[in-house]
């Protein structure tokens, strides 16, 4: 699998919608035990409105829009920190794109790696700061090594396996912000929701892509 | 899920905008988005507060005469989204700027900061003041981590008088930002609230214990203790908060007794007594004391103690009168 057209991008992103609001229950337990708990409705919230835009989406030539539009209704729907960081995500690395028909792995890692750019700019989260950062970062650093190879499986199944490390590697540090920065070392043990969060999302796409 | 008098945990909000609405007819929903502006809208710097919901009346009830024109209310603990902060800065926005007043927490700070942005790529001028009154969620070095907490009635007092009395937007934003750096608050928790279709509640206490410094999203505080009495909990809020805020002998201020939500006012009085009583004993004028639930937390029990140290002008924008259907002067 090297590409996807603007169909296939579309079910993706439909997918991953669909495993976030799936785990809702795992999101808000997670973030209950060092956090407010409330992740997971906001994601949920975030997905549904994304889901919503994106079926209204069928027609459409330019996969780069699909981002666009996806992190635009997260944006414009779900509020808290993770509104922002999350929609960022989907539009940081589409922004200002020309406009493509397809998406090959040298594709997607450069948008994967301007949202990460992008996330770091606006949260101002460093790796360690027990945040989605340590599970995104480590995953376009695999996709940057992968991309080369053509291989959208291959890149994809990597990538997702480095942010599950990174998600359970943020049980190891203290939290730089969000309600978990005042437990100090309480939040040790624990890992972070928004990590949780982008290593599904990450799954999701490994997932997909292995199935076509 | 925890007993509550609700319909469905994802319309407490939109549900309560509605009743608010219906009962105060000066005020108006900011069309499609989750905000209430005045009615009239005047030619002058514009303030916009907001935040996340379930701390009424903070921010919704504090939109009024010589107060906020319009504001912004999130989920139930979690920030506005951009987009209903620009609505809403676009319903009130006369030519003169805008002045955001809003809590300092991140997810408020990346929300308000984006609508901030594409308000400017549109040629509005935004000012963005953050209440970072909690001087116990960080060091007094770290001042520009802390939290916002009952300290925004006051720094929303003296801005939305400051942005009625004929300012410029630069101005106002000056004379907000004194206000918000000369107060200091403090609280201390007894039992904690439950969001509106959650199973438990956001920190749990023993039957017995209380905890100084928890913050209003049941952010952990600084020493947790045996439930100790007004007059002790009273001394040791203003112990912390005179050698954190350096406020001395001579030194006029104006306080705030805030409840959390289920504190009650026979309990804030008690608490206040002590506290008039710590003022006096230490030569500290008190200009006006105000005893009231104004930022809550859901129903959690507990209860702030804020003190603004007043100047001449910061005095003078304090006794202007204000008008909203939670909070009055005059």
């Amino acid at each position: 699998m090297n590409q996807l057209n603007y169909s296939q991008v579309r079910e993706m992103l439909l997918y991953i919608a669909e495993q976030i609001i799936a785990n809702k229950p795992l999101l808000t337990q997670v973030d209950s035990q060092i956090g407010d708990g409330d992740h997971g409705i906001g994601m949920e919230r975030g997905m549904k409105k994304a889901a919503e835009k994106l079926r209204s989406m069928e027609e459409g030539s330019d996969v780069y829009t699909l981002f666009q539009e996806m992190g635009k209704s997260m944006l414009m729907s779900m509020g808290g920190a993770s509104g922002v960081i999350f929609s960022t995500l989907f539009t940081g690395g589409a922004a200002g794109k020309p406009a493509s028909a397809v998406l090959d792995s040298q594709g997607l890692c450069k948008l994967m790696e301007g949202g990460l750019l992008k996330i770091k700019e606006r949260g101002r989260a460093q790796a360690g700061d027990k945040t989605m950062v340590d599970a995104l970062e480590p995953a376009v650093a695999c996709m940057k090594a992968c991309a080369g190879s053509g291989d959208l499986c291959l890149m994809l199944d990597q990538a997702a396996q480095a942010a599950q490390e990174g998600m359970e590697a943020t049980k190891n540090y203290q939290a730089k912000y969000g309600r978990a920065k005042s437990l100090m070392e309480r939040a040790l043990g624990h890992q972070d929701a928004g990590a949780t969060s982008t290593w599904i999302i990450f799954r999701s796409m490994a997932e997909y892509v292995q199935r076509l | 899920m925890a007993k509550k008098i609700i319909n469905q945990p994802d319309q407490c909000v939109s549900e309560a905008m509605e009743g608010f609405l219906a009962a105060n007819r000066e005020y108006v929903q900011v069309e499609g988005a989750s905000a209430i502006r005045v009615r009239e809208v005047r030619e002058k710097p514009a303030m916009i507060v907001g935040g996340g919901s379930g701390h009424e009346p903070m921010f919704g009830y504090f939109v009024g005469e010589n107060l906020a024109d319009a504001s912004v209310a999130g989920s139930v603990f979690t920030s506005p989204d951009p987009g209903s902060i620009l609505q809403a800065a676009q319903a009130v926005e006369r030519g003169k700027g805008l002045l955001f007043v809003y809590g300092n927490y991140s997810g408020d700070n990346m929300n308000f900061d984006m609508a901030a942005e594409m308000l400017g790529d549109m040629g509005v001028t935004v000012r963005t003041v953050r209440v970072w009154d909690d001087v116990a969620s960080a060091s007094k070095e770290n001042y520009q981590d802390r939290r916002g907490i009952a300290g925004n009635v006051l720094v929303i007092k003296i801005a939305g008088a400051a942005c009625a009395s004929g300012l410029d937007l630069e101005e106002a934003y000056r004379v907000a930002c004194k206000a918000r750096d000369n107060v200091f608050s403090i609280g201390v928790g007894l039992s904690g609230a439950t969001i509106p279709g959650e199973e438990q509640p956001i920190f749990t206490l023993s039957d017995d214990e209380m905890e100084y410094g928890l913050g209003i999203h049941g952010e952990p505080g600084v020493r947790r203790v045996k439930l100790q009495s007004a007059d002790e909990i009273a001394e040791e809020l203003v112990d912390k908060l005179l050698a954190d805020s350096g406020i001395q002998t001579g030194d006029v201020v104006c306080t705030l007794v805030n409840s959390l939500g289920a504190t009650t006012l026979l309990e804030l009085y008690i608490i206040n007594r002590r506290l008039a009583q710590l003022l006096q004993e230490r030569g500290i004028h008190v200009h006006d004391m105000d005893v009231g639930t104004y930022v809550t937390s859901l129903e959690m029990a507990g209860a702030s103690i804020t003190l603004m140290k007043l100047d001449d002008e910061l005095r003078g924008y304090y006794d202007m009168p204000c008008r909203s259907p939670y909070y009055k002067k005059n």
